[in-house]
């Protein structure tokens, strides 16, 4: 193949690869056509990958070393998939730290590179690609693993605040765009790489620290974002219009579901990042002293027989007693009595975009019958009852009623306009933005105390044992 | 009017990157219209599978690892390279195997379905 043709072939497969990347994006549009998005992903890959290896600027030595790593990768990357479903968001986040891991390495390599070479490479713009890839890779990594190990809860899950937090975070990230600018001028002051690199590095965590449990969805997302603005960064360094189209699909998708979930929150960008979560709680209503009423898991399903509609309010609760699958069984009895059971899902419950979804399509109940916050709030003074399941601020009237309360604005899903709710909880312990629930101790409330598993394990136990007699 | 710009930033060597940067804005449009468009019950596999795409970077990696420089250029930076093809190999392959897996799993109720 002459030298033309072969690049021809290069430049043909990346376009190829850019449109599969695009329609693999837009085949999520709806679960009958998401698994060809897959495969347009894979095929996708494939020809990016076989487009660089033919690429004559790639060694012929190298090949093997290049299987090599891949194998490596590989067999990481193989039980990384297993994990279950509980564990996606922390997986994610590990995703996102080897995805920053890799695009921090390619700069910090193609830096020395040119800089080996006489530094003519390093133009301004160059210079300013690769410090923009350096900066966003590494700080995606560190930042990344740490809300991995948040939410693995290796590391505690409560914000950590400290006096001047703001300024030291600002100046560690002004620092780094200091290097960065001093690099620009004179690409040859090299020891300002290594500061630079310490500084992303270091930027990224101070980041993540003061961010609470509650806001993870955010973050994942965001972080989401940032691994994709450093392929974007990547592909300028590179020259490669395949890494900046799919840098920007990825870069724009982690910017849609942050703003997805802080608009769920009712909150915004530099709220969720500098203002942690759960440190305002002074006056949050004085629900603390009331009684609450309470009622056996048989009480319970004695309750919801009667019913014509059900609907259940999954939160994170369902996650960690990974309880999805007594839920199927639950929601197995109720329809066979003929009763309408619907799962409302609010945009940030669980720990990531969508977490609520993907566990009950994991126990297989139908995706019909997850509807979203907005479609079922208007439904419900018309539901008999509500069985929430281990969600606490989603559901929390304060968000309404108290302009005082700190979630005061962000938009719930109604479950106190219900006929009758049912709470599913451990202890009145308050939830994770550590605000009391006066949906508690609502007259029409009753309270299920114990395991979200064990719970509904009861409840659809009662039902089944009751069908059998008749 | 451009022309200007244009000068001004040719010593920084911007002009040359006036096409990506078209193409970088435009695949943001796209990619903002195509995600806007994902169904809600698909976040999760969203995110998996862009995790899976954006391990496009081991496009850049392999260019690194694979440069063959004078005899001279420092050993580590190829292996930086190496490191960074394993890295996003994680990616590819948990990515796309985590997210069909997950998509499996979304059934909708079939008519004949017993109630």
């Amino acid at each position: 193949m002459t030298p033309e043709w072969r690049d021809a072939v290069v430049q043909l497969a990346y376009l190829t690869a850019s449109v599969l990347f695009i329609f693999s994006l837009k085949w999520m549009n709806s679960p009958a056509s998401a698994r060809r998005g897959v495969w347009a992903g894979v095929w996708a890959m494939v020809l990016g990958v076989g487009g660089t290896l033919l690429n004559p600027a790639v060694a012929v030595s190298s090949l093997p070393w290049i299987a090599l790593a891949v194998m490596v990768g590989g067999l990481i990357g193989v039980p990384l998939s297993k994990v279950p479903l509980t564990a996606v968001p922390q997986r994610t986040a590990l995703s996102h730290a080897f995805g920053g891991l890799a695009a921090g390495l390619v700069g910090t390599a193609k830096y020395y590179l040119w800089i080996h070479e006489g530094g003519q490479s390093l133009t301004a713009f160059r210079t300013f690609a690769i410090c923009a890839e350096v900066i966003l890779g590494f700080l995606t990594f560190t930042g990344s693993l740490m809300a991995a190990g948040k939410l693995q809860e290796i590391l505690p899950g409560r914000p950590i605040t400290y006096r001047g937090q703001l300024v030291i975070n600002f100046l560690t990230l002004g620092g780094a765009i200091a290097c960065a600018i001093g690099l620009i001028i004179n690409p040859q002051w090299t020891f300002l790489f290594p500061i630079l690199i310490i500084l992303a590095l270091a930027f990224g965590v101070m980041l993540i620290i003061p961010i609470g449990g509650a806001d993870m969805p955010t973050v994942i997302a965001l972080l989401n974002s940032y691994a994709g603005l450093s392929a974007v960064a990547m592909g300028f360094v590179l020259d490669n219009t395949l890494l900046i189209i799919a840098g920007a699909l990825d870069g724009s998708s982690g910017l849609i579901l942050s703003i997805i979930m802080c608009k769920a929150m009712n909150r915004s960008f530099s709220n969720v990042l500098f203002g942690a979560f759960g440190s305002v709680q002074e006056d949050a209503g004085g629900a603390a002293g009331q009684t609450v009423k309470s009622a056996s898991p048989e009480e319970a399903a004695e309750i919801m027989e009667q019913a014509d509609e059900v609907v259940i309010v999954p939160g994170y609760g369902m996650a960690v007693a990974q309880a999805q699958h007594r839920v199927r069984e639950l929601y197995d009895q109720l329809t066979k009595r003929g009763i309408k059971v619907k799962f409302a899902i609010h945009p940030v419950a669980g720990r990531m975009p969508g977490h609520m979804n993907v566990l009950l399509a994991e126990a297989d109940i139908p995706y019909d019958d997850l509807v979203e916050m907005d479609e079922i709030n208007p439904e419900m003074p018309q539901v008999d009852v509500v069985l929430v399941l281990g969600a606490n601020d989603v559901v929390n009237p304060a968000a309404k009623n108290n302009p005082k309360s700190p979630i005061h604005g962000m938009p719930i899903i109604e479950a106190d306009r219900a006929k009758t709710v049912l709470a599913v909880k451990r202890s009145m312990k308050p939830g994770f933005a550590g605000i009391d629930n006066e949906l508690y101790t609502m007259d029409k409330t009753l309270m299920v105390f114990g395991d979200a598993k064990a719970v509904v394990g009861d409840m659809a136990k009662a039902l089944a044992g009751d069908s059998g007699m008749h | 009017m451009i022309a200007p710009i244009l000068a001004a930033a040719e010593p920084a060597g911007l002009s040359a990157y006036i096409p990506l940067i078209f193409v970088f804005i435009l695949a943001t449009f796209i990619g903002l219209d195509v995600i806007r468009n994902v169904s809600r019950l698909l976040h999760t596999p969203l995110m998996s599978l862009t995790n899976a795409i954006s391990a496009i970077v081991i496009v850049g990696a392999i260019l690194v690892a694979g440069h063959e420089g004078s005899a001279d250029q420092p050993w580590w930076i190829n292996v930086l390279g190496f490191v960074a093809i394993a890295a996003a190999s994680v990616n590819i392959v948990s990515g796309f195997l985590i997210t069909n897996r997950m998509l499996k799993m979304f059934k909708s109720r079939k008519p004949e379905d017993k109630s």
